[in-house]
This record gives C-alpha cells, sequence and structure tokens, in this order.
C-alpha cells in the first residue's frame, strides 16, 4: 500500500517540477500520435465519405472489411510492419525501422480504418433529405456532397476523437516497430510498459496520469462539441 | 413570363408501380398554379421532376425562354427552387440556412446578409435569425423552407405541400406569403396541396390530379 501512495507522491514531484525527461516523453508521445491521426485523417476522412455517398459494387464487403480493422489487433499489425521494415524486408532499403516515422506509419494504419468507418456511419445517418434540399437550391454534385459532410460534422469528429485515443493509448505496434528507445523512439505507453518492468513505478505512474488527463481532456472537448451540435446555433 | 414550362407526356414508376402517365401541361403565363389531388396521385412526383432534380422514365420537360429552349443544366436548375415537404434543414443558425443558396452561388457579405434579412421579414423569421435552424417549430420550418427558396429569387418556385402538417396561424401566414408573391407577380408559383378549399383561395389555376395524370 505504501509503495503505490510513494509511486503517487513521487509521480505528482516529477509532474510538477516539469522533468525533462518526462516531457520528451510526453512530447515524442504527442507527435507521433497527432501525426499519425493526421495521416489518417487525411485518407479516411474522404473514403468514409466516399463509402458514405457512392453506391457500387463490393461496397458492402469494403466496409466490412473496415468495420473489422477497427479491431485490428497492435501487436499483429506492429508484426507485419515490422517484416515489412526489417533490413531484409521488401521496405527495409528504407531504413525505417526503429525509428518515430515508423511508429507513424504504425498509428495510421491502426486510426485509418476508426476514422473511415465512423465517418462512413455518421455520413449515411444524415437524413438524405439535406443532400435533395441543397440540390434544389442549386447546388453542384460537389456542394451537395459537402453539405451532407457539414450534417455529419459532429459524428466524423467523434471518430477522430475516438481513433486518436486509440493511437495515443497504444503500446503493441510502436513497441515493436519503435524499439523503444530512451529519448528517440521512447513514448508514455511504452515507457510505462519499461518503468513497470524494472520495478521504476514512479515514472510509470506518471506517465499513467498524464495518459488519463490527456484522455479525460479529449473526451470532455468532445462532449462539449456534441452537446453544441445537438441544441447549439454554430 | 419569363421562363416558360412546357411538360409533355412525362411518366414515372417506381419499383412497377407507376406513379405519373402520359403527364403534360403548359405553363405559360405568371401566376400561382395549384396541384391538387389526393395523397399518392403523383403530385410531388410530378413536381420533383419539373424542379428538375429527379428525371422522368419518358416524356419531355422543356424549359424555354423567348421561343429558345433551355438546357437542363446547372444554370437553369439554379433559376428555379423546390421547397420539400420535409424541408431539410441545415443543422446551423436560421440565417444561415437562408444564406446557403446565395453561399453556393458565390454570393456572400453585404449582398447576403441583406438578401437574407429582406427573406427573413418577408416570412416572419427575423426575430428568429440567430436561433439553431433545429428548434424551430414546424410551421416555422416551413417558412423558413420558403425564405431560403426566395431569397436566390427563383423564377418559378415549387412548393411541396407546405401547410400539410403546419397549425392553423402558420397555414395563415404562409397563405398569406403565397397571395402577396401572387400580387408582386415576380415569381410563377407551382403549390400541391391535397386541400381544395386552399386551392381555390389561392389559385390562379387549379390543376386537379388523379391516378398520375391530369384530369
Amino acid at each position: 500500500m505504501s509503495s503505490i501512495y510513494d509511486s503517487f507522491s513521487q509521480a505528482l514531484s516529477l509532474i510538477f517540477h516539469l522533468d525533462a525527461e518526462l516531457l520528451g516523453i510526453i512530447f515524442l508521445s504527442m507527435k507521433v500520435s497527432c501525426i499519425g491521426l493526421l495521416v489518417a485523417v487525411v485518407l479516411g476522412l474522404p473514403l468514409g465519405v466516399f463509402l458514405g455517398i457512392k453506391k457500387f459494387r463490393l461496397k458492402g464487403i469494403l466496409i466490412t472489411v473496415l468495420n473489422t480493422f477497427m479491431g485490428l489487433p497492435p501487436v499483429v499489425v506492429g508484426l507485419f510492419l515490422y517484416l515489412l521494415l526489417s533490413r531484409s524486408g521488401p521496405l527495409g532499403f528504407l531504413s525505417l525501422l526503429y525509428t518515430s516515422t515508423a511508429m507513424v506509419v504504425a498509428q495510421s494504419i491502426l486510426a485509418f480504418p476508426i476514422v473511415a468507418a465512423l465517418t462512413h456511419s455518421a455520413v449515411i445517418g444524415v437524413d438524405p433529405v439535406i443532400g435533395q434540399a441543397s440540390s434544389t437550391l442549386g447546388a453542384t454534385r460537389l456542394q451537395v456532397s459537402l453539405a451532407v459532410i457539414r450534417e455529419a460534422r459532429f459524428g466524423i469528429v467523434s471518430g477522430i476523437v475516438a481513433a486518436f485515443g486509440r493511437v495515443v493509448a497504444e503500446v503493441g505496434a510502436i513497441l515493436i516497430v519503435g524499439g523503444n528507445i530512451a529519448g528517440y523512439t521512447r513514448v508514455m505507453t511504452t515507457a510505462i510498459a519499461l518503468e513497470t518492468d524494472k520495478g521504476n513505478f514512479e515514472l510509470a505512474v506518471a506517465l499513467g496520469i498524464i495518459l488519463i488527463a490527456i484522455s479525460l481532456l479529449i473526451n470532455s472537448v468532445l462532449h462539449i462539441v456534441q452537446k453544441k451540435g445537438m441544441v447549439g446555433v454554430s | 413570363m419569363g421562363l416558360r414550362l412546357a411538360v409533355s407526356g412525362i411518366a414515372k414508376s417506381y419499383n412497377g408501380d407507376t406513379v405519373l402517365r402520359d403527364c403534360s401541361f403548359t405553363f405559360k403565363e405568371h401566376g400561382v398554379y395549384i396541384l391538387t389531388g389526393p395523397n399518392g396521385c403523383g403530385k410531388s412526383t410530378f413536381l420533383r421532376i419539373c424542379a428538375l432534380i429527379e428525371t422522368p422514365d419518358s416524356g419531355k420537360i422543356d424549359y424555354s425562354l423567348d421561343g429558345g429552349l433551355l438546357r437542363p443544366d446547372l444554370g437553369l436548375r439554379r433559376r428555379l427552387t423546390l421547397v420539400l415537404p420535409k424541408v431539410g434543414v441545415f443543422n446551423t443558425s436560421v440565417s444561415r440556412n437562408v444564406a446557403y443558396g446565395l453561399a453556393i452561388r458565390g454570393i456572400r457579405s453585404h449582398e447576403s446578409e441583406r438578401r437574407v434579412n429582406k427573406a427573413l421579414e418577408f416570412v416572419q423569421l427575423g426575430h428568429k435569425k440567430r436561433q439553431n435552424a433545429l428548434t424551430l417549430s414546424s410551421g416555422e420550418t416551413q417558412r423558413l423552407g420558403i425564405a431560403r427558396a426566395l431569397v436566390i429569387e427563383p423564377e418559378i418556385l415549387f412548393l411541396d405541400e407546405p401547410t400539410a402538417s403546419v397549425d392553423q396561424k402558420n397555414t395563415g401566414i404562409i397563405e398569406d406569403l403565397i397571395l402577396q408573391m401572387k400580387k408582386d407577380k415576380r415569381t410563377t408559383v407551382v403549390m400541391a396541396t391535397h386541400d381544395r378549399e386552399q386551392a381555390e383561395k389561392l389559385a390562379d389555376s387549379v390543376l386537379a390530379m388523379k391516378d398520375g395524370k391530369f384530369s
């Protein structure tokens, strides 16, 4: 009991004294997750909208695949990416293994299906009369699509936040392709795993507290945005 | 009348159910045309085809100006508009809803604001312009639909049952708006209703529809 108490008090001291190592780990975590998410949004959002608006053959299969990939085990993604990026792998010449770029790629792969599938759900949830109304007012096909996306914006934002929640808390894939190298590829989750193994609980707990605080902050923002979407003027 | 619409021999069916059959009419003069008929007789489909948001299975929709036939392109579509029975309000403020048709035409800032305010005053919603449009009552929503349509100054305005799910007070306001448009003679109004009394009150011409054609 006292060791838990000690870990917490030392963790809080690390946080309040803005420990340089701690800050470096947090910064890299945020950088990797944000860039990974950005890549996933740039690719996944248009795909989700396309799937929501267009009708074509094999669409059902594609949606089923995306929904399945939403639950991809991160270690499996890490494993396949490792095989691709390792020196003897097909992309070995890029020398990306154990770099933060490889971690960004891993997190993009994990976030992409979430962004695409939840964007698709948000778009198909928009009342078809919205598209018809914008069409009657003289919108081009692109403008009709934009009107539908605008109506789906709160659902799309939820999807992006859910994807961020997944990548920021993820450990398996980035541990495999990043290697948890101190000062280079060590992020919050991999550091927690390592420090726990070493019995070095104060840094692990400090990072744990920060991770939960970030998650709480993001979900609070999401809650406010969604509440506003229900009743307010935007 | 500037824009002239000639509908000839249009037919439309959905999943084998014929909704319109050999439907023809020419809208020659400015005025208020009211389509009447029971539910399911094809009024809405007729309006959607005339407003160029649906295509008929057969027959022709010809818009012409000074004797010259117009191509059914975006330019023509932007000279007409249809207010749907469900309206389809956007989840944003009343004024932004009304400004939509102007924004997609590249009209913004002062000009847009002036026209939006004028349209909202016309439908008596000026005091609600900052409110979220989804919080309006059904009668107000219909009036918003009319304002959103009128702000783009259509030459032909199609209205699909604008008073079907609206209380007496709002029905009165909407009928007054249509009578005002009839007096102004700037816009031709083609409206569907199943209320015969309303049709007699508002129309320059009443077109009775039955089983997918004009009787």
